[in-house]
């Protein structure tokens, strides 16, 4: 229990630092989002007249203070970009951002935890050397090019897939899938050969351990030595790996939404950044960095309690 | 068994040196010479295939690709370098500082890189880059501030392993200076997960340069950056397929080598795995 | 061996449901499309057109951002109306009438003509929406454009008149929906959330970062029109995924990038439209050296047009030699862009003359919202060179080119794509003269302003006509900027789409645009 208390000391202190970091971050930005917005053809009486309905004349300690409040209220103010509120805006794009990161996740566990499974009981042989240098290059591709090389060998080519825009899910599965895929495969295939590495190398611990021989010898199935014994035991390890992954989801989604113009979070963050909607993009990263700080929290709790041994630490 | 496990780390070791001494000689041959004048327009030329003369094709302003690959090693040395320069050494002043010294310290400059962690880092970078501005050394900064707060967390537990060693005891015994003690005695006894560290920051900084790139902020032409050809290419994956592939390979071949040595690396400093 | 069967199995499954649904899906467009029209075919009636980006504001008083028209001039229209070359013709003034002194401007009000939410287009509203944009009635000023109005009244129900302080010829292109849109009284306050007008089309619903959705005003008031039952705007940034979403059959219209025409040519339609903007690589007049016209016409013989037409817009752009593009027709002075053909023995001695024999160093500062600008400084600076002329690109964000390059005006260099406007007149003052606020290049040159001062006096057309060429002299002698290229907007459409038209400025008019077989 004081682990856990502990940990969760760490995660307010976390926010609260990260909400600082934000606001401090916007305050040095260079850059004006009236005039980003207005463009070239603004008036000046125009620029005053925004800047002054937005509030963005005031003193910095008063915006800041209200932001403050805000946060604590889950009000995260009114975007200046899309005069709307920023909590709108997030809740619209949620759901995509969503379904990506959590088709994501099943890609990748689908693939690596089988993939890695077979590796590790062919240690050393061939195919396993092959496996890891081959899901290596999946690393190695940058993002934004891989997504490419889908939308053109892979998109284009198959009339399923939709390379741009989203469906909801409660319009159409199908459809909802048709846009997903791909980019959840563009953010999937790095995570695979990192994940992969993992449950690779935590199997092979396993396998390696007194009472795998054990079981063995007494004439258990090899079946059930893996399923039943071997991959329970290596999921404490793997598990710390997915708050890491996670992260790793999170974060490839920015640049993958924009690459299948998908309306989520990412996509949204970026067209907030370059407009420098202040508001909006505090409220967005805020909502990540909790998300993610929140995933790693989960997972680090759900570990003490598989391992009791952390506990101590 | 055993044979063929060193065989694997082998693999990897060999592959990975050979990639980056490769490309390492590629930038030194570029300060002398590539065939053509990386930066010389010669629009008749645009976009021609891979030939003889130019090797890699041309792309939309005639210019030669292979060349322009070739000096790009510069470019992705000088950023990765200098990123991982800027990392570790911020890295390790403050995971050592943390680890070394302990409470109340430790906390506070623990817990702000538990905060810098908390952002994705092209988020972080984004930011950064609007505040720099973009460009090889701006990039390069804020590519290792990203990276401070990884190579933080290794020191530190680095540290916090040896402070109590026997041989940290007897150098504080006879009066040894406690940034000596940092530098000189420990330090060196963690070098090696920190190499490994600095690896895996040199092959992200390549990714994030690209991603930054694809996001019309990375290194500023004209000098040649891979990740901008490939951003630039985009607009040929039809018409002159052979742009792409080019910095995308080189990218791809670069940071697969990169990841391959740090892996061996990595193996070969587990104990667990000289089992 | 088990293991390995497992494992094939797995993925053997998940291909059975990939191709499963791949089959179950329609694999089309959205099906949810609008009923067909009686009066046409069957062919569905609603089109997917991508822009780059969303709207700035969808209250056409508070938006400023040219992509924001492209779209809700389907929305609204105003007095006058904007014609496909650059003329006006009567919008919601059925015909209006000029005083011999041009001061009062009288238009009759078109009757029977509704707006969305089905009240009546009045005076009333008229009234309104010239006060609101003049700040008359409590709010705050929304245009400058109206700053020489002296007053504006309703004698009767169908009758409108405006008088100005001073004449203006150039006063009718303020009245179209782009500068005042006639906007409902009763929808006071909600312009922006629910924008209401009288065009071709409603507005149904604005979702940020995803689309824009308009349906069919079914009593618009020119008859037969409009045919399309829907029309959607979907905001796509990225110009390569577009063109792939083109190619998916995703989007019905888009802009294709110069370098991709050939891969949608024979299967899409393709329509070029001159942008009617001018590409411009211009200088900060007020500092050494670019303050010296030798050193302007030098850059102006050392930077060569073709080759930036040739690699940055694969060809697809016409040359300038001052403001004014082609798009313009008898506005435009024919000839100068040849003014300055590339001349590098030229260039080096007017740069020694100028005093820099040796040449200089300085920076080009450009904006990274588009990769054209930072293509189109990498040929400045190997053209540059050849005359000894360092040059430093320097990149920024768009934001951040605005701030220092537009509105702070700390630069050397830039190079930017000057916006088209429909008249002459606002083509040629604004960014430039120095009665305007915009001239960030600070140009400053007193014929030039008193041209542009008396041509507004000027009441006969060829005269005015007269006073643009000898404007536009003006800017090809002084060499205020390196004029470029007006470059070409590729249109690329399914094959099915007719009526598509183009303006010298950026209007996606829908009105007669339909599916046909």
């Amino acid at each position: 229990m004081m682990y856990i208390i502990r940990r969760f000391m760490l995660l307010i202190t976390t926010i609260l630092l990260v909400s600082m970091i934000t606001f401090g971050v916007f305050q040095i930005l260079p850059g004006d989002p009236v005039r980003t917005m207005l463009g070239t053809e603004a008036d000046p009486t125009q620029i005053e007249n925004l800047r002054s309905e937005l509030g963005l004349d005031r003193p910095l300690y008063e915006q800041y203070s209200d932001w403050m409040k805000g946060l604590l209220t889950g009000e995260l103010g009114n975007s200046i970009r899309f005069s709307m509120p920023v909590k709108d805006l997030l809740f619209d794009r949620l759901p995509v951002t969503m379904s990506l990161a959590g088709l994501t996740l099943i890609i990748v566990l689908t693939v690596s935890l089988p993939l890695g499974m077979f590796a590790a009981r062919r240690q050393n042989k061939l195919i396993d050397v092959s496996l890891s240098t081959v899901t290596q290059i999946g690393m190695a591709v940058p993002s934004f090019w891989l997504g490419m090389m889908l939308i053109l060998y892979v998109g284009m080519q198959f009339s399923f897939f939709k390379i741009s825009g989203y469906i909801p899910w409660s319009q159409s599965v199908s459809g909802a899938l048709s846009t997903l895929i791909l980019p959840a495969l563009t953010i999937a295939i790095p995570q695979i050969a990192v994940n992969f590495r993992y449950v690779r190398t935590a199997i092979l611990e396993q396998i390696q351990l007194d009472y795998v021989r054990t079981i063995r010898s007494k004439g258990m199935s090899e079946r059930n030595v893996m399923y039943k014994h071997v991959l329970k035991n290596s999921m404490i390890p793997i598990l710390t790996v997915f708050g890491l992954i996670m992260a790793e989801v999170v974060a490839g989604t920015i640049i993958v939404e924009q690459v299948f113009s998908l309306p989520g979070i990412g996509q949204l963050l970026i067209t907030a950044i370059s407009n420098r909607d202040f508001p909006l993009v505090q409220g967005i990263v805020m909502y990540i960095t909790v998300a993610v700080v929140v995933i790693n929290f989960i997972v680090d709790i759900l570990y003490s309690v598989l391992d009791p041994r952390i506990r101590l630490r | 068994m055993k044979n063929s496990q060193r065989y694997t780390k082998h693999i990897n070791l060999i592959i990975g040196l050979l990639v980056i001494v490769g490309f390492f000689l590629v930038m030194l041959i570029s300060f002398f010479y590539t065939p053509h004048d990386v930066n010389a327009m010669n629009i008749p030329d645009k976009l021609l295939g891979p030939s003889r003369s130019y090797f890699f094709g041309t792309d939309e302003f005639g210019r030669d690709i292979f060349s322009r690959i070739m000096q790009g090693t510069q470019t992705a040395f000088a950023v990765g370098i200098l990123t991982v320069l800027i990392g570790t050494s911020f890295g390790i002043l403050i995971g050592g500082i943390a680890g070394y010294v302990g409470g109340w310290i430790d906390e506070i400059f623990m817990r702000l890189m538990d905060a810098l962690m908390a952002f994705p880092g092209i988020i972080l970078a984004l930011m950064l880059v609007a505040i720099f501005g973009p460009g090889i050394v701006n990039t390069a900064i804020a590519l290792g501030i990203i990276a401070i707060p990884a190579i933080a967390r290794i020191s530190r537990s680095g540290f916090v392993q040896h402070r109590d060693a026997e041989y940290v005891l007897a150098a504080k015994l006879i009066g040894v200076k406690p940034y000596k003690i940092m530098f000189r005695h420990i330090l060196p006894n963690i070098s090696s997960q920190i190499i490994v560290a600095a690896t895996v920051t040199f092959a992200t900084a390549m990714l994030a340069e690209a991603a930054l790139s694809y996001l019309g902020l990375g290194v500023q032409p004209p000098n040649p950056s891979w990740g901008r050809m490939l951003k630039d290419s985009q607009a040929y994956l039809v018409n002159a397929p052979w742009y792409t592939f080019a910095p995308g390979g080189a990218i791809t071949i670069l940071v697969l080598g990169l990841y391959m040595l740090s892996n061996a690396l990595r193996d070969y400093m587990d104990p667990r795995s000289k089992s | 061996m088990k293991q390995r069967k497992n494992w094939i199995l797995l993925m053997l499954t998940l291909i059975v449901v990939l191709i499963i649904s791949a089959c179950s899906s329609d694999g089309g467009k959205d099906t949810s499309q609008g009923t067909t029209d009686g009066s046409t075919t069957d062919v569905p009636q609603a089109i997917v057109v991508r822009v780059n980006d969303d709207p700035d504001f969808l209250d056409p008083h508070k938006a400023t951002a040219s992509i924001s028209y492209q779209m809700i001039l389907n929305i609204f229209e105003g007095l006058m109306a904007p014609e496909t070359d650059g003329s006006l013709k009567e919008g919601l003034a059925e015909s209006y009438e000029i005083s011999e002194d041009g001061l009062t401007y009288t238009f009759k009000i078109r009757s029977g003509v509704k707006f969305h939410n089905g009240e009546d287009v009045t005076v009333e509203d008229i009234q309104y929406s010239f006060d609101r944009l003049m700040g008359k009635n409590g709010g705050e000023k929304m245009s400058n454009n109206f700053d020489n109005v002296a007053s504006t009244e309703a004698p009767d129900a169908s009758t409108f008149v405006i008088t100005l302080k001073e004449p203006n010829s150039n006063f009718l292109y303020s009245l179209t929906a782009r500068q005042s849109a006639i906007v409902p009284k009763s929808n006071d306050g909600k312009h922006n959330e629910n924008p209401i007008g009288t065009g071709p089309f409603a507005y149904v619903k604005y979702s940020p970062g995803t689309n824009l959705a308009l349906t069919k005003n079914e009593n618009y008031w020119k008859e037969g029109l409009p045919y399309l039952d829907k029309v959607t705007f979907a905001f796509q940034s990225d110009d390569q995924a577009a063109i792939m979403s083109l190619m998916a059959n995703e989007v019905d219209l888009t802009s294709v990038p110069w370098q991709r025409v050939s891969e949608v040519e024979g299967s899409h339609t393709l329509s070029h439209q001159n942008n009617n903007s001018s590409l411009i690589v211009t200088f900060n007049e007020t500092k050494a050296p670019f303050d010296n016209v030798k050193v302007r016409q030098a850059m102006n013989y050392a930077i060569s047009k073709s080759d930036i037409i040739d690699s940055v817009f694969a060809g697809y752009a016409v040359p300038l030699g001052s403001n004014m593009s082609p798009a313009m027709g008898d506005y435009q002075k024919m000839g100068l862009e040849k003014m300055y053909a590339q001349d590098v023995e030229k260039a080096k001695a007017l740069l020694a003359q100028a005093g820099y024999p040796d040449g200089f160093k300085t920076k080009i500062t450009v904006s990274s919202h588009n990769d054209m600008y930072s293509n189109i400084a990498q040929i400045v600076v190997a053209n540059l060179k050849e005359i000894g002329v360092d040059v430093e690109i320097e990149v920024v964000e768009w934001g951040i080119w605005l701030d220092r390059v537009y509105f702070g005006r700390d630069y050397q260099m830039t190079t930017i794509d000057l916006t088209g406007r429909a008249s002459a007149y606002e083509i040629l003052n604004d960014y430039i003269s120095t009665n305007d606020g915009e001239n960030f290049f600070l140009f400053k040159n007193d014929e030039y302003d008193q041209i542009m001062t008396d041509v507004l006096k000027e009441t006969d057309q060829a005269k005015q006509i007269a006073y643009y060429q000898r404007a536009q002299e003006i800017l090809a002698e002084q060499s205020a900027a390196v004029y470029i290229a007006d470059y070409q907007i590729v249109w690329g459409s399914d094959k099915q789409v007719t009526g598509l038209k183009s303006y010298p400025f950026w209007f996606h008019d829908m009105s007669e645009v339909k599916f046909s077989n």
